[in-house]
């Protein structure tokens, strides 16, 4: 008895600090607060992850690279990013004479409030959601939507060949693989039948033999979630889809012209972009903050939510250091001519799966639709490829 | 009515005003994004959230990416000479303001005889789903239909032709 | 005033606005971001009568609003592809100097 009360309590830990400080208040004050209080965690705890994250990065990168990251200030590097975060603050500001000053001055703000709105529907552990809306899914990605508009109001008012270049490569990017990442999230709705996201993580959170529910065990779930993660790459201009900022191809895209304080926040944006859709897909195919087995229960459901948050920016850190950049018409035919009438398939196996009903025939069929057009329509894409042998050229 | 409804009302016909008084282009193209954030912003405060969020997502996600590109791609940027007003800017403001005066003469005096009801409708996204494939399904055929064809328009219309544009 | 009356007076003075922007500038993106304001301010129309009128629970303002977004888009789209592949012929997108037949 005693031992689930405290089970319980650490659970629900950070609603009892609510409570608690909220209690302070008078009555009428008190929902006010509660948000604030909420909004104010959040405002915190993500900068704080991205600060962990980007030391994170630098030393896996450096590890996968076959050498030793940044290991001077703190131990074992720690502190680096209070080095950096001094580095950007205190860094003049400099502006171009020919910018568009307004323009150039509310893109960055308009994409981190466009990102940081992102978080309020996420579920990070039991009943612990900022605002639970009947559409959060939808909310999710309108949000994701606005993001575009400051990119491109960024790389225009730059007044910069290569921002502008890298503003049009990075929107037109976003754009075809919001289609993706839409499609493959209408999956999870078709199954769970709600747009709510702490609904789709209670749909999760059952267990048969003591193994979970997660939508990513089954045969549609991990194409949706293969087909998200790839459009989630793409939407975060991540490698090996970073062609719109990449270093040697367009000095640094739509931020070229940012310094200082601007640039660490596109930075921020596209760090917490990066959390927040990681949120999102553990959500809707990793179960959300629900334990792997069972008999796990026992450890918290946040510490499940940003181990799971945590293991996704892990994977989008090796994909950086692993895998080479693609070229821009490359990036664009993969969207439209392989990865969307997969997703379109991925639906129709969902329904099928949906109206087979339970048993072991519906495992089967739809793992072998999915299967076999996966090869089958790699062979047809790699059709027009010559793999000859390899041929060097040597300076003379 | 309350404060937040006046800025956001506030918010939108500023963003409307300044979509179609501005010089520059591409600021008016912006100033029409935040025309329709504010149009959102109506639609949440009138409790109909499905239609708040598509709009964001498809106005602003889309139709503004959209102008913008037109605008890049047609050389917009640079101001033209002759000023941005047509020569007969005269009567497109007569008529537009005999137009705001005719539906605001509808509207207020109307107002008596409008019932209204204030209690918020519990209507929620299954509903939505549930009209949209029941009762609304021919309509939602035909717009799928209309954008399918649109698409393909749109592409044939604005692509380079073979052999050289004239 | 009530609230109905309010939400209708400022879907006829942004209705105002975009007719005003369609019929007063020269460019023809800026009439396409003009009609696109008077299909916002019907829509704006359509959800505040479904609101404060009677039998909200059929859905049929909120569904002319949905469909309305969603052709209005389509029609954008098209629009513009319209005012790119004029702009390849002419080189212009100045409405004043369209004002003759001949291609």
């Amino acid at each position: 008895m005693i031992d689930k009360t405290i089970i319980s309590n650490l659970d629900q830990i950070f609603l009892l600090l609510q409570h608690w400080l909220v209690a302070f208040l008078p009555v009428g004050l008190q929902p006010v607060a509660a948000v604030l209080l909420s909004v104010v965690a959040i405002v915190c705890v993500f900068p704080a992850l991205f600060a962990l994250t980007t030391v994170f990065e630098r030393k896996g990168l450096g590890r996968i690279q076959n050498r030793i990251g940044p290991n001077r200030v703190g131990p074992y590097g720690i502190l680096q990013p209070v080095a950096d975060g001094i580095k950007s603050l205190t860094k003049e500001d400099i502006v171009p004479s020919s910018a568009n000053a307004p323009v150039h001055f509310l893109a960055p703000m308009g994409l981190v409030v466009a990102v940081f709105m992102g978080f309020a529907v996420l579920p990070m552990g039991r009943n612990m959601v900022l605002v639970d809306m009947d559409a959060g899914l939808l909310f999710f990605f309108a949000m994701g939507a606005s993001t575009e508009v400051s990119v491109f109001m960024a790389g225009w008012s730059s007044r910069n060949k290569y921002s502008l270049l890298g503003a049009m490569r990075a929107v037109a990017q976003m754009i075809s693989y919001e289609v993706v990442l839409l499609l493959s999230s209408v999956a999870v709705v078709m199954i769970s039948g709600t747009l709510s996201l702490p609904k789709i993580v209670d749909a999760q959170n059952q267990y048969t033999w003591g193994l979970p529910h997660w939508y990513i065990f089954t045969p549609w779930g991990l194409a949706g979630f293969v087909m998200y993660a790839i459009a989630a790459t793409a939407e975060t201009n991540r490698s090996p889809f970073d062609l719109p900022e990449g270093e040697s191809e367009l000095v640094a895209g739509y931020h070229t012209e940012y310094s200082g304080f601007k640039f660490a926040l596109f930075f921020l944006g596209e760090y917490l972009a990066m959390f927040s859709i990681s949120g999102l897909g553990t959500t809707l195919f990793l179960g959300g903050w629900s334990a792997p087995l069972s008999s796990l229960n026992f450890i918290p459901s946040w510490i499940w939510f940003f181990s799971k948050l945590m293991l996704s920016i892990f994977v989008f850190i090796w994909m950086r250091g692993t895998l080479p950049r693609l070229r821009q018409d490359q990036l664009m035919n993969f969207a439209w001519k392989f990865v969307l009438p997969f997703t379109l398939l991925n639906l129709m196996v969902t329904a099928l799966w949906r109206f087979m009903g339970e048993g072991w025939e519906r495992w089967v069929v739809c793992s072998a639709i999915l299967l076999g057009v996966w090869v089958v329509m790699g062979r047809i894409e790699m059709r027009s490829e010559h793999f000859g042998p390899r041929s060097y050229r040597y300076a003379e | 009515m309350s404060v937040v409804f006046y800025l956001i009302a506030a918010l939108t016909i500023a963003g409307g005003l300044a979509a179609v008084l501005l010089k520059n282009l591409v600021h008016s193209a912006l100033a029409v994004t935040v025309a329709f954030g504010g149009l959102a912003l109506l639609f949440l405060s009138l409790d109909a959230q499905f239609a708040g969020f598509a709009q964001i997502l498809v106005y602003i996600g889309a139709v503004a990416i959209l102008i913008v590109f037109a605008i890049l791609l047609t050389r917009g940027s640079d101001l033209p000479k002759d000023g941005v007003f047509s020569r007969t800017w005269i009567v497109g403001l007569v008529i537009a303001a005999g137009s705001f005066a005719v539906l605001g003469w509808a509207v207020l005096a109307s107002a008596p005889s409008m019932s209204q009801q204030t209690a918020v409708p519990a209507v929620t996204v299954h509903d939505i789903g549930v009209a949209l494939v029941g009762r609304y399904v021919l309509p939602l055929e035909i717009v799928a239909l209309l954008l399918t064809a649109a698409t393909i328009g749109a592409v044939i219309v604005a692509m380079h032709e073979k052999g050289g544009a004239k | 005033m009530t609230a109905l009356t309010a939400y209708l007076l400022v879907a006829a003075l942004l209705f105002a606005i975009g007719l005003a922007g369609a019929l007063v500038r020269r460019n023809a993106i800026l009439v396409l971001i003009g009609i696109e304001l008077m299909l916002n301010a019907a829509n704006l129309n359509f959800i505040a009568f479904w609101r404060y009128g009677p039998h909200p629970e059929a859905l049929t303002g909120m569904m002319f609003a949905i469909f309305s977004i969603a052709v209005a888009a389509a029609e954008a789209a098209v629009g513009l592809g319209l005012v790119i592949a004029i702009y390849r012929h002419t080189q212009t997108t100045d409405l004043d100097k369209m004002n003759r037949m001949k291609g």
